[in-house]
């Protein structure tokens, strides 16, 4: 008996640790929530529609900051997939046996970087870049809007290329384990019916494929929420702008730099609901993309247990 | 071989190529971070940087002394909230893996892991900082400690299911309890793991910039108290970074290149424990 409720105590006792962290990310909510209160109230859903940001007057819009960090998240999404992709597929896929410890290894280390790093290797190496390339830019192409602006090095282009970089780790880790969990049936039967080994691999890429937009969407949920790099070389002018040249601003990076300037109440809860926006835009892509990734191996893992019955029928 | 073979070969071939062309592409800007951060790093670290304090603006010389203090005694609380909390949550989860609870607070852990770190800063924020009215090195360390969670409850959970259920199954034959078989029995045997895991983690929060900026603030003076505002490496390297001064760089770039000496070498550390402990659990 004395056994028995020892066991419900270290069933209970380690369970209240377990509920703490359920209360953190409710805590989070709950505290976000109420400390964004004021915003809500006065502004409500015009907050984010306008894009002034007067703090002097009181007058308070998000549009641009939203505009700021979809805009270099979308574009580092863009430039990272096929890169992540690629490395996915060469380390499962292609690579000889001795090189894939090494090369993930290699990969995973652009995430272990500190993001503080990666802002001063922006600032001192590739906004200088950036800057002539922009300066090389031929006037006929800054006609188009895209390439229209003045040629600073830090904005939107050196943001992208900044966020492309440590997103790229995230998606090529979980995209790997993707394709190692996608049955080699798939493959030996793509094979079977001649199939050269591009194409065995674009049949596996095809079982794995909501897997695979699971991983790219984990790394855009990274990419939303990134700080301290983007602030450093996105130039921090709020503007709505379809320009890569031109400055602009993210919602991490508004809080960043001025969470400990506000004043006035009303001005810290513009900012702590632009924090509750980005929160509730995080935790959606990510639920969304993990529930992507756990279809996707579930369904791996039950052909390799079907298969052999089918074998038997055969058999029989 | 006909020609539509022939081309689909080629075809494949181009495709082949241009998966290995993409790991190229991506080790390109980790070689240039790291051998920027070694060449303006490395030159600039020397002991001042390790004894001295920051010197006022215009005063070449000085170093880091309190921001290296700070980050130890931030991490240290980090560690002192997270590894308790952490750790037993993963042990709960990893001795009643199935049930509905573990799955909610296994979801819980993976939500926190994608909260970004400036949000888990407004929430130290509001929680230590505003009651309170003044910045404090244990509202910084608390936020450290709520981004260490989620990784401690992955590794401990994780490890514990690496353990030989024979382990287990031998304590509770031999009439240990639960509370027995885990604390005497199963988690000496994960332990190794679990402190490097543990490790790893605190590299990880000691590179975190965003969620200190309004919790620890920032201090120009030597401080250890716990209720002050205190300095950090991160911290400082954005301070220095932004700032105009050539001495200042030089000193931004010589904390980064602390920094990720740091992180690397708990990473490969780590990355032995962990092989170690595989080949152990195989034999």
């Amino acid at each position: 008996m004395k056994r028995s409720s020892d066991d419900r105590s270290f069933r209970i006792g380690t369970g209240a640790f377990a509920a703490l962290v359920l209360l953190i990310v409710l805590g989070i909510a709950f505290e976000l929530t109420r400390q964004s209160a004021l915003s809500i109230a006065k502004f409500g859903l015009k907050f984010w529609t306008t894009s002034t940001w007067d703090p002097v007057s009181g007058d308070f819009g998000a549009l641009p900051f939203i505009w700021g960090t979809l805009y270099s998240s979308i574009l580092a999404l863009l430039l990272a997939t096929p890169i992540a992709l690629g490395i996915a597929i060469f380390i499962s896929e292609l690579s000889p046996r001795v090189l894939r410890q090494p090369l993930a290894y290699l990969t995973e280390l652009l995430a272990a970087i500190p993001s503080i790093v990666y802002g001063l290797w922006g600032v001192f190496v590739l906004v200088p870049i950036v800057r002539k390339l922009e300066l090389a830019t031929p006037a006929a192409l800054k006609k188009i809007p895209l390439f229209n602006g003045p040629p600073l090095g830090v904005g939107m282009l050196a943001a992208a290329l900044i966020l492309a970089v440590m997103v790229i780790p995230f998606t090529s880790s979980v995209a790997r384990e993707i394709l190692k969990n996608v049955p080699s049936t798939q493959r030996e039967a793509a094979y079977a019916l001649g199939a050269t080994r591009w194409e065995a691999i674009k049949v596996a890429i095809g079982f794995g494929k909501s897997g695979i937009i699971g991983a790219v969407m984990l790394g855009f949920g990274r990419a939303l929420g990134e700080t301290m790099a983007v602030t450093m070389v996105i130039g921090n002018s709020p503007q709505v702008s379809a320009s890569l040249f031109k400055p602009q601003y993210t919602m991490a990076a508004v809080i960043a730099n001025e969470f400990t300037e506000a004043a006035d109440e009303l001005y810290l809860h513009a900012l702590i609901e632009i924090g509750l926006l980005l929160f509730i835009i995080t935790v959606g892509v990510n639920l969304l993309s993990r529930m992507l990734i756990w279809s996707t191996k579930r369904r791996a893992v039950a052909p390799t247990i079907v298969t052999p019955i089918v074998a038997e029928e055969v058999a029989a | 071989m006909t020609a539509n073979l022939r081309r689909r070969k080629w075809f494949s071939r181009f495709f082949e190529i241009l998966c290995g062309l993409a790991v190229v592409i991506a080790l390109i800007p980790l070689a240039m971070i790291l051998f920027y951060v070694i060449k303006e790093g490395a030159g600039a670290l020397n002991w001042d940087f390790f004894t001295k304090m920051p010197k006022p603006v215009g005063e070449s010389g000085g170093g880091m002394a309190n921001a290296i203090v700070g980050t130890l005694i931030l991490i240290g609380i980090a560690a002192l909230f997270a590894v308790p909390v952490g750790g037993i949550c993963g042990i709960h989860l990893a001795e009643y893996p199935g049930t509905k609870f573990s799955s909610v607070v296994r979801f819980a852990a993976d939500v926190l892991n994608g909260v970004p770190s400036i949000v888990v800063g407004i929430f130290a924020y509001g929680i230590l900082v505003l009651p309170v009215k003044r910045f404090s090195a244990i509202a910084g360390g608390v936020a450290l400690g709520l981004l260490m969670v989620p990784i401690v409850v992955r590794t401990t959970e994780e490890l514990i299911r690496l353990v030989p259920g024979g382990l287990r199954e031998g304590a509770l034959a031999l009439g240990a309890t639960r509370s027995r078989a885990v604390f005497g029995v199963i988690l000496p045997a994960a332990l190794p793991g679990i402190l490097t895991g543990i490790l790893v983690a605190l590299a990880r929060v000691a590179g975190e910039t965003a969620p200190l900026l309004f919790t620890a603030f920032n201090n120009r003076f030597w401080s250890t108290s716990l209720t002050q505002p205190i300095a950090s490496l991160t911290v400082q390297v954005f301070t220095y970074a932004i700032s105009p001064y050539d001495d200042w760089h030089r000193q931004a770039w010589a904390g980064a290149f602390l920094l990720v000496m740091i992180i690397l070498t708990l990473s490969i550390a780590a990355r032995f424990a962990v092989r170690r402990l595989e080949r152990m659990n195989r034999s």
